[in-house]
């Protein structure tokens, strides 16, 4: 009960707020803005030449203040905003017009899922390894070699590193396709070659967000093993005469690794931001290149949307690393 | 300058000081520039490098060399901008939240812990899409500025936790110094080189953000910056037409930038970390 007081009620609270936060600043930044979306539509009409005589035009203003969820006061608006979001309407697209976002994002949400999973997984698990063995072994040759390479890859922002892959391995030796999640046209079916048509086009995207992820743990978990290393269990393990891997795997490793998982849960809106841009470099169909035709088209709902979906994608898998947490850490389940 | 050379010891930062130093140049040089950067068809177009165009010209009729010196003075000084200004939101949070504790730092912490949650990608796009080409250079470092703090408020509150514990505090105290004398006379000396390694980490930020946004097309695009023209190569097809040295141009630059701001901020934090620096003296 005291562990359910202590660690569980605040994580499932500070969920909650960071939701509501979240949402709020979504609701307010479109209404901040000195510009009225609504007028901008219809600036958009009357340019490509219609005629809209004043009633119709009221009438038309009076139709989209009620679709885009701006009639009565803000408070009003906020409050519709909140129970529209429940009933998970985000209203209609406006670069698709019918469809409403929320189908446009249930399409698309499970390739940037996939994507995301998989690779901050991968990337997660082999970097720490990785940087586990570094900082115990800093004097190997592999060692040093892993840590130059990790300097020149870990700055770069994921655009950059994209566009690089891409270049080398889609347009200098073409192995990869330029783009696209699938064949154009083409159905997905459970067969194996279905399977390495997906894999095919997702290896590039997947590569360029794991080598970023890699080398971003691996550092950060460098850094920790060196200060664990130096602790008295390991000398006391040492003088012990337990083997070297042992005391790798199961002492240094399962200390180093605490602070490697709340990093995980605080850099995964960095890593989702990463894998949006990765998608649109690679144009990918996921949440990230819907994003882009959402910037390009100016379709406010679908980006607010993809925000809000976000959101509560980033929170609750927060919020899974923290309810797992103390699986890891012993010291949390028996306070 | 003692210090300086004491940092010149290390390849990494050599290295990166070298890089910084050729990019100064650069912008430096976009003040003799015989090209106006805002004006199209002035040479001739798709050229490879060759005298004079010496990194060859666009698709839109711009020496590549002239056009990269305006693109690298603009977006250091819009990174610049962003950094300091989100420097100084972070030196307030982070010492306010450090020195107060309390209600005040739990409120402070949570609004710094649910700005690095949220994902500011999405947020910074959303205020970009809507002032759509209306930001100027200024508007958009503050913008960046305004949500580039929140890591850094963490890493100085916890330096001023430690700092709060020490005697010279409480000696400080009881000889009747005010808080506000406290923190700017006695923390500021301690917390001024961490906050410069932090400003190189937020500058690298800044630009990587402006680069996705410009790539996105919600910046003014008439302005050269290194994000502005990767878009403009892109948007020629560049790739495909095989105009090798105008994609390059921005890529290599941003890779090398990229790099050496790391590699400055890395040597940086090791040389203000005493541990570190009595390891490297050994080495040496």
């Amino acid at each position: 009960m005291r562990f359910f007081k202590t660690y569980l009620l605040p994580r499932i609270l500070m969920y909650f707020l960071v939701i509501v936060v979240g949402v709020t600043i979504v609701f307010i930044i479109p209404r901040l803005l000195p510009i009225d979306p609504i007028q901008q539509m219809i600036g958009q009409i009357t340019s490509t030449g219609a005629y809209l005589d004043p009633k119709t035009l009221d009438y038309m203003i009076e139709t989209l203040k009620e679709l885009y969820g701006l009639k009565g006061t803000l408070w009003e608006q906020y409050w519709g905003f909140w129970r529209r979001l429940f009933k998970g309407d985000f209203g209609p697209s406006y670069f698709q017009f019918p469809v409403p976002v929320i189908s446009l994002i249930r399409q698309s949400l499970p390739w940037t899922l996939g994507l995301l999973l998989t690779t901050t997984v991968v990337s997660w698990i082999l970097g720490n390894v990785l940087g586990a063995l570094g900082g115990y072994f800093p004097q190997k040759s592999w060692a040093k070699i892993l840590d130059v390479i990790s300097m020149v890859i870990r700055p770069m922002p994921y655009y950059v590193l994209a566009l690089s892959l891409l270049l080398l391995f889609a347009y200098l030796i073409p192995i990869f396709p330029l783009g696209g999640g699938f064949l154009i046209g083409g159905r997905i079916s459970f067969d194996l070659r279905s399977i390495l048509i997906l894999l095919k086009h997702a290896f590039l995207p997947a590569m360029s967000l794991i080598l970023i992820g890699v080398f971003l743990w691996f550092q950060a978990m460098k850094l920790v093993v060196q200060s664990v290393k130096n602790e008295d269990f390991v000398s006391y393990a040492r003088l012990g005469g337990l083997s070297q891997s042992k005391i790798v795997s199961r002492y240094v490793m399962r200390n180093a690794m605490l602070p490697q998982i709340t990093g995980l849960a605080l850099s995964l809106g960095q890593i989702f931001s990463g894998a949006l841009i990765t998608e649109i470099v690679f144009s990918y169909p996921g949440l990230g290149t819907l994003l882009y035709n959402a910037i390009f088209t100016g379709d406010y709902n679908l980006l607010m949307g993809i925000m809000t979906m976000s959101i509560f994608v980033i929170t609750t898998s927060i919020l899974v690393i923290d309810l797992l947490y103390p699986i890891f850490d012993p010291r949390v389940r028996y306070r | 300058m003692r210090t300086l050379k004491d940092l010149l010891r290390d390849g990494r930062f050599r290295f990166a000081f070298t890089v910084c130093l050729v990019l100064l140049a650069l912008s430096v040089m976009s003040f003799f520039s015989p090209y106006d950067p805002y004006r199209w068809n002035v040479v001739p177009r798709d050229l490879p490098p060759q005298w004079p165009h010496v990194l060859g010209t666009t698709s839109t009729g711009q020496d590549l060399f002239w056009l990269l010196t305006f693109a690298v003075r603009n977006s250091l000084t819009m990174s610049l901008i962003a950094s300091m200004f989100s420097r100084v939101i972070a030196i307030i949070i982070g010492l306010t939240a450090g020195y107060k504790g309390g209600k005040t730092e739990k409120i402070l912490m949570f609004l710094s812990d649910s700005f690095l949650i949220i994902p500011l990608l999405l947020i910074i796009l959303m205020f970009a899409v809507m002032v759509k080409g209306r930001m100027n250079l200024l508007g958009l470092g503050l913008l960046l500025g305004v949500f580039g703090w929140a890591w850094d408020a963490r890493v100085i509150r916890s330096q001023v936790l430690s700092l709060r514990e020490r005697d010279f505090t409480y000696t400080a105290i009881l000889s009747g110094s005010s808080t506000l004398a406290i923190v700017f006379k006695e923390y500021m000396p301690f917390l001024i080189p961490l906050v410069f390694a932090t400003l190189i980490g937020n500058m690298s930020w800044a630009i990587g953000m402006e680069i996705v946004l410009a790539i996105l097309g919600v910046l003014n695009l008439e302005t050269p910056m290194i994000g502005t023209m990767l878009y403009w190569a892109i948007n020629y097809q560049s790739i495909l037409l095989g105009y090798w040295w105008w994609i390059l141009t921005p890529v290599t630059t941003s890779v090398f930038l990229f790099i050496a701001l790391y590699l400055m901020s890395v040597s940086i934090s090791e040389y203000l970390d005493p541990r570190m620096r009595i390891q490297r003296i050994g080495r040496a």
